[in-house]
This record gives C-alpha cells, sequence and structure tokens, in this order.
C-alpha cells in the first residue's frame, strides 16, 4: 500500500501570535515550529497501517527550506521519503493544487492529512486534492481501518458521528482519536537523516485568495468579578449589560 | 448579481447557520436563492424566506437522502451554473467544509473559509477571516469572477422580513462516480442542542471532579436553551463524548455567551473559544489564566455556584 502524508509546518499550539512589517507578516520571532497536531494523527495512522499492511509512506509538505526540519521529524517518525515542493503555501487553492500534481504521478492507495492547518484553519485542501484528482475526500476522520481494498471509517459530525465504507483510493483529512502520537526514537531520528528528501519546483498555478493585512482582536476590558452569593446581580448584567440572556 | 446558499437541514428545519447565511448572502446584494437536500417542514421555507432567499431549490431525490460530499457538491455546482450564480456562501460545517472545497475546484472560484463580516468592496473583494484558531484575523483579497464564502457563526444577524420564496422542486444530473462513498449508518445525540449552532454554550472541566456531576451543567443549558461542551482532558477521560470538546484540536465555537465551570483556561481551550461575543468563567481559584479572558467572572465553588445561577436565572424569568 502506498501512502502518502500531507504535513504543515505551523506554530506550536501554545504560541502566541504576533506579526510584524505592519501587521503583513507573522512574527516568527521565539516561534517553535511542528507538524501540525491533526497531520501528526494522519502520520501516525500511516506508520500503523504500513506495520499491519505493508507499503511505504511518502510526506510531503508544501514549503520553502525553514520546513526541512519538520519534514525530517515526519522521516524519523517513520515515512519512507519525502517530497518539499519548493513554495510558500499562499492559499488553500495553491497548496491543493502542488498535492494533486505530486499525487497524479504517484500512483497512491491513501492520501492523509489533518482536517485542517492550525495556522489558517480552512479545514479545504483534502476536498480540493479529492476533488481535482476525481476520488472522495473524507473528513474528519476519527477512525480507519483497511480491509482488503476496503476502508471502514468513522467521520465526525455535528452531534455525533458518520460510519462509511469506501474504495481506496480515497483521501482523509485525521483528527483524534485515530492514532496516538508517535514521538520519534533515537534511531528514528538517526535513519531520518540519510532518508530522500526531494525538493521539488511548484507547479504554475496562482493563488486566489491572498492575504493583505493581519488583525490582533481587541483586547478584552477586564473581568467584572460578581461575588457568589449575589448571582442575581450576575442574572441582571447578562441580561441588560450583556443582552445574551 | 446573484447568490446561492447551500442551507442545511436538522430534523426537517433549517440549522441557524444556514439562515445566517442567507441574510449575509443578502446583505451582499442581489437575488438570494437556497439549495436544500432532504424533506424541508413548510415552515423551515418560510423562515428562509424571512431571512431574505427569493427561492428555494428542494432537492428530494432519494438517491440523494444520505449526506454524500460528492453528489451534493456536484448538484451546488450545477445549480450554481443554472441559477447563473456568482457566489456561493455556507456556514462552515462537516458538510459546508467539504463541499465548499470540492465546488471551488469544479467552477474555479476564489474561496474565504472561517469569514466573520461582510466583505470590504470598495476596492476589489476584502473579506476578514478568522485565523490561528482565532487568535487572529486576516483580510484578505478574493481573486476571480466566482466567490465561495464560508461563514463561522454568527457572521451575520438573522433578518425576519423577507417574503415568501419561490419553491422549485431541482432534480440534478447525478453521476456514478459521485457514489463512491457510502454512508452505512450514523450515531447522533437527538434533541440536543448542537454545540456549533448554539448561541450559549455551558462547558464543564475537571473542576467537576467526574462525569456523574454533569447533571448541574445540564441543567444549567436546559435553563439556558444552550449546548453543552467540555474541555479537552474531560474528553480524553471519556466523561463526556468527543464531539463535546471545545479547544483548538476540537471543535472551535463562536457563541453570544460561553459559560466556562472548573476549566482553568490552558491557551488551547482559549483558542477553541475566544471569538464568543462574552465569556463568564466560574472557577473557584481566583488565580485561573481563564479570568484573563473572560468578560464575567465568578470566584467560588463550583458545585455551590452553578445550581444557584440556574435557580437565579429561573428566578428572573418568572
Amino acid at each position: 500500500m502506498k501512502i502518502l502524508v500531507c504535513i504543515t509546518h505551523v506554530p506550536d499550539t501554545t504560541s502566541r501570535i504576533a506579526f510584524t512589517d505592519g501587521n503583513t507578516k507573522f512574527d516568527k520571532n521565539g516561534i517553535q515550529f511542528i507538524i501540525g497536531p491533526y497531520d501528526d494523527y494522519a502520520l501516525a495512522r500511516a506508520v500503523e497501517l504500513k506495520e499491519q499492511h505493508g507499503g511505504s509512506i511518502t510526506a510531503i509538505n508544501v514549503g520553502e527550506a525553514e520546513t526541512e526540519p519538520t519534514i525530517r521529524k515526519a522521516l524519523a517518525i517513520g515515512a519512507d521519503e519525502a517530497i518539499r515542493v519548493n513554495a510558500h503555501p499562499e492559499d488553500a487553492i495553491f497548496v491543493a493544487k502542488q498535492i494533486a500534481s505530486v499525487a497524479k504521478g504517484g500512483d497512491y492507495d491513501l492520501i492523509l492529512m489533518g482536517r485542517e492547518s492550525i495556522d489558517f484553519n480552512g479545514g479545504q485542501v483534502h476536498g480540493m486534492v479529492g476533488e481535482i484528482l476525481g476520488i472522495p475526500s473524507i473528513s474528519p476522520v476519527m477512525k480507519l481501518d483497511i480491509e482488503g481494498n476496503t476502508a471502514k471509517v468513522t467521520r465526525e459530525i455535528e452531534g455525533g458521528k458518520e460510519y462509511l465504507e469506501i474504495e481506496m483510493p480515497f483521501i482523509a483529512g485525521c483528527q483524534e482519536p485515530i492514532a496516538e502520537w508517535k514521538i520519534p526514537n533515537m534511531r528514528g531520528i538517526m535513519s531520518a537523516r540519510t532518508k530522500p528528501l526531494n525538493v521539488i519546483d511548484p507547479t504554475g498555478d496562482n493563488p486566489m485568495n491572498v492575504v493583505e493585512v493581519f488583525e490582533m482582536p481587541p483586547a478584552k476590558s477586564g473581568v467584572k468579578l460578581v461575588e457568589p452569593d449575589n448571582l442575581e446581580e450576575l442574572v441582571k448584567l447578562l441580561k441588560t449589560e450583556a443582552k445574551v440572556i | 448579481m446573484s447568490v446561492l446558499v447551500f442551507a442545511e437541514l436538522e430534523e426537517g428545519q433549517v440549522k441557524k447557520s444556514s439562515l445566517e447565511a442567507v441574510s449575509y448572502s443578502l446583505a451582499l446584494g442581489g437575488e438570494v436563492s437556497v439549495i436544500a437536500f432532504g424533506t424541508m417542514d413548510d415552515s423551515a421555507i418560510a423562515e428562509l424566506g424571512k431571512a431574505g432567499a427569493t427561492k428555494v431549490l428542494k432537492v428530494t431525490d432519494a438517491k440523494l437522502a444520505e449526506n454524500n460530499i460528492m453528489a451534493y457538491s456536484s448538484a451546488v455546482a450545477e445549480a450554481m451554473e443554472k441559477e447563473g450564480a456568482d457566489f456561493l456562501v455556507l456556514a462552515k460545517s462537516s458538510l459546508g467544509d467539504p463541499i465548499s472545497a470540492r465546488v471551488a475546484i469544479k467552477v474555479g472560484a476564489a474561496l474565504g473559509s472561517n469569514v466573520v463580516d461582510l466583505p470590504d468592496t470598495s476596492s476589489g473583494f476584502k473579506v476578514k477571516s478568522s485565523i490561528y484558531t482565532g487568535k487572529a484575523y486576516a483580510v484578505s483579497e478574493l481573486k476571480g469572477d466566482k466567490k465561495i464564502l464560508v461563514l463561522k457563526k454568527n457572521a451575520a444577524e438573522i433578518k425576519e422580513d423577507g417574503g415568501a420564496p419561490a419553491v422549485e422542486e431541482f432534480t440534478p444530473a447525478t453521476k456514478d462516480e459521485d457514489f463512491k462513498a457510502k454512508v452505512t449508518s450514523t450515531d447522533k445525540a437527538t434533541g440536543d442542542v448542537l454545540l456549533p449552532e448554539a448561541d450559549i454554550v455551558v462547558s464543564g472541566g475537571r473542576g467537576l471532579k467526574g462525569p456523574e456531576n454533569w447533571g448541574m451543567i445540564e441543567e444549567l443549558a436546559k435553563e439556558l436553551g444552550a449546548a453543552t461542551g467540555c474541555s479537552k482532558p474531560v474528553s480524553d477521560m471519556d466523561w463526556r463524548p468527543h464531539h463535546e470538546h471545545v479547544g483548538q484540536t476540537g471543535i472551535k465555537v463562536s457563541p453570544s455567551l460561553y459559560i466556562a465551570v472548573g476549566i482553568s483556561g490552558a491557551i488551547q481551550h482559549l483558542a477553541g473559544v475566544n471569538s464568543s461575543k462574552y465569556i463568564l468563567v466560574i472557577n473557584k481559584d481566583p488565580e485561573a489564566p481563564f479570568f484573563k479572558a473572560a468578560d464575567y467572572g465568578v470566584v467560588g465553588d463550583a458545585f455551590d455556584v452553578v445550581p444557584k445561577l440556574t435557580e437565579a436565572i429561573k428566578a428572573q424569568r418568572s
């Protein structure tokens, strides 16, 4: 089984977000970058599927040279080889076209990625890649088991779950509890140094969603504390000041 | 100008987030058509009209009764073409996300996700989106003749002054290759207010000590017509189901009021709730970081405060 796992290179979940250059650029100062937490689930499940069914895992990232340590981490966790499309990931359509272009030549049985990247939270790339390739996309996937050529998939929906059956090839956007995150061991870290990481040029596609400026949410004016024995006052504030109940 | 809205139904009624999408589209200007799959009550059609729809395309084809993302996407693209719509507007959801993505490729549209406000059209077409899980916004230009806007909850107020819409049965051309993924069954809580749809959310954390203590959270939620949520540790320990987990790696909510009970306020939890209009925090630890992100706070024991708060709300109603 050939699996393609798409990896984002994103700020750690505890990062304080700030911008520079007149709010036009993300401030990388002091930020630790990680494999997107949802992509980490996708990669972990890919490693488990390979253990069960054999095959190979290719990790792909659309990013500039700075993302290579993140890609090496994916190799240390268990990807056999990696591809970096040498371009800034401009928007979902741009990224989807890069991934689809690689996938077209690769004959992958399964394409796994996170349900969304944690920087732009669009949750769009899996659907776009699926549409370009003409194959189904399922997200967010909580469980994915393969038997023969058929997969049984559990998808989270509002207020519950949906169970699906689907033949490969298809794309899944993953989330917990599909697998446990894997921490690279020493052997994995050593072998990752010599695994192939191929850098390729992007396709000529243009982004269609171009960020002009970033904004921070307005700061909270400070909490109004109400005594626990004066909850009538709290109800009054919620009703007349906030007008939410 | 013509706008198509993909509306989601829940037990014959239109989801609130879809009504928001209709009123948002009305404010964009132009004619607003709606496409909806499944059986719809007459009152639902009236609601769509009040919110701003002038036309409703009803898809009741039995082949499309179950959620089918590929077939729905093909039908939405076909309806856009049929209505001459340059815009598709829909609410962010487990259906809205994949349909918008596939239709964007099908029709070659630019797409903005997590849109929080009406566009700025003074030069170009600029939308404001929530990014970094609610920690910031991006203002971006959508290029291209066709545009798809995926709205975050509360991006628009639901209007109620529209007239009755024209209703048309729409039978999309279905293709075999759109039926590759089959939904075999669904498992869904009924009767509860859905978390992403709710105007008020009451969430509990580890401070509640165990799943047996959720009764008071549910009672407060019931009194307020609210949905219940929880923090990540609570869902990890299986005290509550995963679809109630609010936060960075769970559901992101933007209700009018978020009530956090016994949740300390880790940055990953705050990321899922920080676009709520108002936040009320109940915690016995005055140093809990959540108070810094809150509008209202009560420092006190949840087991004492929550039942009393429910009573106080009841008393004020009567």
